[in-house]
C-alpha cells in the first residue's frame, strides 16, 4: 500500500505571503499479518510560491482581495485545482493574525484553498510548525540535542525548543525585522513596545527621526539580548516579560538549550554575511540579523543551519500540519469532512474514575453550549487505564451517560483517544446506541484542551483519516 | 527428601566412589544445609521488561543504546561474563524457555471455557504427545466432536467463530475474554449473524476446514494460540477464511497476528477482526485473492 496526498499550505505572515504544495506518503508500515499501522512517511515540497509582501488594507486589516488573487494565481501557476488537494493549512501568523479582519480572511481562503484545507493561527502552533519547517526537531533528534528553533519574522519570533526530537516548549516574543520601519532614510513606524525597550537603555528614537545606523543597530542589540534572555542565555532584566506576545509565558528552564538554529526572514540576515545596504528591506531586518549574529550570549551555544528560513512557517504548515489518526478506528463516513470542531479534554486525573470521567465531561458540556444549543464537539482523553473489553463497555457507558446532549444533538458523537483503542470504544458506542446514532471514534491522536480538531474524509482505502489538531486560534 | 533418604543416597554414593567415611555426620551437615532457609524475597525476573534491561557496563555509548533497545524487546546489550551470558540473563532466558514450554504442554483450564459461554470438542489427538507428533490428527474432528457439533450448533451461519489452544493453552486464557466479545460486538454492530462459538482442544489450524465444511457457515474464524516465542508465550492468531474447504489451498485464509498484550491489545484486535470478516463477506474472498 502506497498513496500520495497533496497538502497545501499558505502563510500569512505580517510581512509575507507565501504559499507551498507538497506530497506527503502514506504507507502501511505492518506487515500483511498483522493489524495495520499506517503513518505519513514521507514529505517532499514541489511548489514554492513567490514571497509577497502582505496585502494590509491599513495599519489594522488585511486587504483580503489581495491575498485571494495571490493564491488563486498560485494555483494557476502549480496548475492545482482545489479538489486536487486533499488537505493544508492556512495559518495567518504573528503580528497580521491581531488585524481586525483575519478570521474573515481565513473563512475566504478556507473555501478558495480546497475541501479539506483548514484555517488556523496561533504563537504556539506557529512555533511548532516553523520549528518543523526549519528541520529542528529532526536535527535535534539526530544530534540526540537541545535545539531552539528561533523564527524571527516582522513582527513575532517564535521559539520551539526540542529535546531530541521531542518537542518541550514554546514561546512568542515581540521581535521582529520590521517593529520598526525605514523610508527615505526616515523611520515611518516603531512598535511602542520597541520604543519602550530603547527608552529604557537611554535611547531615544521616534518616527519622523532620521534612521541612524547607530542608534538601530543598538536598538537590535537590545532586541537579540531579549532573544537571548528567551532562551535562559542570559538573565532576564526587568523589560523581558512584557516582551511576550499576548502575556505568553517564557520557554521552561529545562532542558537547557545547546544549539539554536534560526528561520523567518530575518534569519537569512542572521546566516547571510553580504549585506548590501542595511535599510534594503525597509526596516531594521538586516540590522537585527547581523545584532543576533554578533550577540555574546547566544553565541555561547552552536549555531546550526536550519533547513528552510524564510518558508519555514509554510512549509511547516504545509507538509507538518496534517497527522493520520490510527489504523484501527471507527467513523461514519457520511458526516466527514468535520472541521473547526473544539476540544472537550477529559484530563488525566479526571480519568482515574468513571464517576470522576462522568462529572468532567458533564461539567464542561455547557462551556460549549453558549446560546443554550449543543454546538459540535470532540471528546478527547487518553485512555490508557482501560484497555480491557470489559473496562472498555463500562467507558463507553460512561460516555454516552455523561454526554446525552451530544448524543441528542444533530451532530455526530466525535471520541478522540489516544491510547489504540478507538475500534473497539467505537463498536461499543454504536452497539449501545442500537446503530442510531453517527459515532466517529478515532485513536492515537492527542488533542488538548482548547485545541481545534479537523478530521478529513477517509485515506489509505478508508483505513485512516488526516487530521490536523489546531492550537489557540488567535492567542487572545 | 526426607533424612534416611538422604543418609541412602550419601552411603551409596560413598560406596561407589570407594571412600570411606563417617556417613552420620556428612547426612547431618548436608541436612543442616538443606534446611538453612533465607529469609527474604527472591524477586520474580519474569516481571523485567527487557525493553528497559541495559546491562552493559562502561558502555562507549550507552544512552543511545538503551533508547534503541527500549523500541524493541530484543536480547541484546545484557553484558556477558567471559565468553558467557551473566546469570541475571541467563535466568532470564530459561524462565521464558519454561513459559515457552509450559504454554505447549499445558491443557485450557476447562472451567475458564466454561467461563466463556464455551463448550468443548476434541480433534482425533488423545493427547498433548499425540497432538504435538502426530499433526495430521490435529487437523480432524473426533467422531464425538462432529456428533456433539451437529447437535449443539446453528447451522450454515454467516460466521462461525471457535476458540483453539493449538501451541499455546496461555494464549487462550490470556486473550480470549476481550478478544471474543469485542469481535462478536463488532458482528453485532455490522448486524452480521454468527454462529454458536465453542472450544476445540488439541486443534491444528487445518481443523477449521472440517468445521465450516461441517457448519456450513460462509465465514470461519478460529481464534488459536501460537507457538510461543522467548518474548511472549500469550501470543494468539486469528486464521480466518471465506467459504473454506478441506485441501484448499493454505493461501486462502487471511491470518491476524501478534494478538497479545504487549502486541495488539485482544479488545482491539477483535474489533479489527470484525471488520475484516465484514469485508470478506462484502468482497467473498480470503487470503491472497482479499485485498485489505
Amino acid at each position: 500500500m502506497h498513496e500520495v496526498i497533496l497538502s497545501v499550505g499558505i502563510d500569512i505572515g505580517t510581512s509575507t505571503t507565501q504559499l507551498i504544495f507538497s506530497r506527503l506518503t502514506i504507507e502501511n508500515r505492518a506487515s500483511s499479518y498483522t493489524v495495520p499501522q499506517i503513518c505519513i512517511v514521507d514529505k517532499e515540497v514541489f511548489y514554492r510560491s513567490k514571497i509577497y509582501f502582505t496585502p494590509l488594507k491599513s495599519a489594522t486589516e488585511i486587504d483580503a482581495d489581495a491575498v485571494k488573487k495571490i493564491v488563486r494565481d498560485e494555483y494557476r501557476m502549480a496548475e492545482k485545482q482545489p479538489k486536487d488537494l486533499q488537505t493544508g493549512a492556512v495559518i495567518i501568523t504573528g503580528e497580521t493574525a491581531r488585524k481586525q479582519n483575519a478570521n474573515e480572511v481565513l473563512g475566504a481562503l478556507s473555501d478558495l484553498a480546497g475541501d479539506f484545507v483548514v484555517a488556523t493561527a496561533g504563537p504556539d502552533l506557529e512555533s511548532v510548525l516553523s520549528a518543523r519547517g526549519a528541520g529542528t526537531d529532526a536535527l535535534s533528534k539526530r544530534e540526540r540535542t537541545t535545539i531552539a528553533n528561533i523564527d524571527i519574522g516582522g513582527g513575532t519570533s517564535n521559539i520551539a525548543l526540542y529535546e531530541k526530537g521531542t518537542i518541550r516548549g514554546t514561546s512568542c516574543l515581540d521581535i521582529g525585522g520590521r517593529l520598526i520601519k525605514v523610508q527615505d532614510g526616515k523611520i515611518t513606524y516603531i512598535f511602542p513596545k520597541i520604543q519602550r525597550l530603547a527608552k529604557e537603555h537611554g535611547i531615544t528614537v521616534n518616527v519622523g527621526d532620521r534612521a541612524d545606523v547607530n542608534d538601530l543597530m543598538q536598538v537590535s542589540r537590545l532586541m537579540a539580548d531579549q532573544l537571548a534572555q528567551a532562551l535562559h542565555l542570559a538573565p532576564a532584566d526587568q523589560m523581558h516579560n512584557s516582551l511576550y506576545t499576548n502575556d505568553g509565558k517564557p520557554l521552561p528552564e529545562t532542558p537547557a538549550v545547546c544549539g539554536v538554529t534560526y528561520s523567518g526572514g530575518v534569519a537569512d540576515c542572521v546566516y547571510g554575511t553580504d549585506e548590501k545596504e542595511v535599510f534594503q528591506y525597509g526596516d531594521i531586518g538586516v540590522l537585527l540579523g547581523r545584532a543576533i549574529r554578533e550577540n555574546k550570549a547566544l553565541n555561547r551555544v552552536q549555531r546550526y543551519d536550519a533547513l528552510e528560513t524564510i518558508r519555514a512557517t509554510v512549509v511547516g504548515a504545509g507538509t507538518h500540519a496534517t497527522t493520520v489518526s490510527g489504523s484501527t478506528i471507527r467513523y461514519d463516513e457520511k458526516t466527514l469532512p468535520l472541521k473547526n470542531v473544539p476540544v472537550l479534554r477529559v484530563s488525566e486525573e479526571d480519568e482515574a474514575s468513571l464517576e470522576m470521567l462522568k462529572s468532567s465531561i458533564r461539567s464542561q458540556l455547557p462551556l460549549y453550549q453558549p446560546e443554550g444549543a449543543m454546538e459540535q464537539i470532540a471528546i478527547a482523553f487518553e485512555g490508557k487505564k482501560r484497555t480491557s473489553f470489559a473496562e472498555i463497555q463500562e467507558l463507553a457507558a460512561a460516555i454516552i451517560e455523561s454526554a446525552k446532549e451530544v448524543i441528542e444533538s444533530q451532530y455526530p458523537l466525535i471520541v478522540v483517544v489516544e491510547n489504540d483503542i478507538g475500534k473497539v470504544l467505537g463498536n461499543a458506542l454504536n452497539v449501545m446506541l442500537n446503530n442510531h446514532k453517527n459515532v466517529i471514534c478515532i485513536d492515537s491522536i492527542r488533542a488538548s484542551s482548547g485545541d481545534y480538531i479537523d478530521i478529513g474524509e477517509p485515506v489509505a482505502g478508508g483505513q485512516v483519516l488526516p487530521v490536523v489538531i489546531k492550537t489557540l486560534i488567535f492567542n487572545s | 527428601m526426607d533424612e534416611k533418604n538422604l543418609r541412602a543416597i550419601i552411603e551409596q554414593v560413598l560406596a561407589e566412589m570407594n571412600v570411606s567415611a563417617d556417613v552420620d555426620k556428612v547426612a547431618e551437615a548436608c541436612a543442616s544445609t538443606s534446611a538453612q532457609v533465607e529469609s527474604g524475597e527472591i524477586s520474580d525476573i519474569t516481571t523485567i521488561d527487557i525493553r528497559k534491561q541495559y546491562l552493559v557496563k562502561n558502555p562507549e555509548h550507552g544512552e543511545e543504546y538503551a533508547e534503541l533497545k527500549a523500541a524493541a524487546p530484543c536480547r541484546l546489550g545484557i553484558g556477558k561474563a567471559g565468553a558467557r551470558y551473566n546469570t541475571l540473563p541467563q535466568l532470564e532466558f530459561r524462565a521464558a524457555h519454561s513459559a515457552a514450554q509450559d504454554a505447549v504442554f499445558n491443557d485450557v483450564d476447562m472451567d475458564f471455557v466454561e467461563s466463556q459461554g464455551l463448550f468443548a470438542v476434541q480433534t482425533q489427538c488423545d493427547s498433548k504427545d499425540t497432538y504435538l507428533t502426530r499433526p495430521d490428527l490435529g487437523r480432524k474432528l473426533s467422531p464425538e466432536a462432529v456428533e456433539t457439533l451437529k447437535e449443539k450448533v446453528k447451522m450454515n451461519p454467516t460466521v462461525q467463530i471457535y476458540v483453539s489452544d493449538g501451541l499455546s493453552s496461555a494464549a487462550v486464557s490470556a486473550n480470549i475474554a476481550d478478544l471474543l466479545p469485542a469481535i462478536m460486538q463488532g458482528l453485532k454492530s455490522y448486524n452480521i449473524d454468527v454462529g454458536t462459538p465453542f472450544f476445540v482442544k488439541y486443534g491444528r489450524v487445518g481443523v477449521m476446514d472440517e468445521i465450516s465444511e461441517l457448519t456450513g457457515a460462509t465465514v470461519t474464524c478460529t481464534l488459536i494460540g501460537e507457538r510461543p516465542g522467548l518474548i511472549t508465550a500469550e501470543s494468539m492468531s486469528a486464521y480466518i477464511t471465506y467459504k473454506g474447504t478441506v485441501g484448499m489451498p493454505e493461501a486462502r485464509r487471511t491470518v491476524v497476528s501478534n494478538i497479545h498484550r504487549s502486541g495488539t491489545i485482544p479488545a482491539e484486535a477483535g474489533a479489527h477482526i470484525a471488520e475484516i470478516i465484514k469485508i470478506m463477506l462484502e468482497k467473498k474472498a480470503s487470503g491472497t485473492d482479499l485485498k485489505l
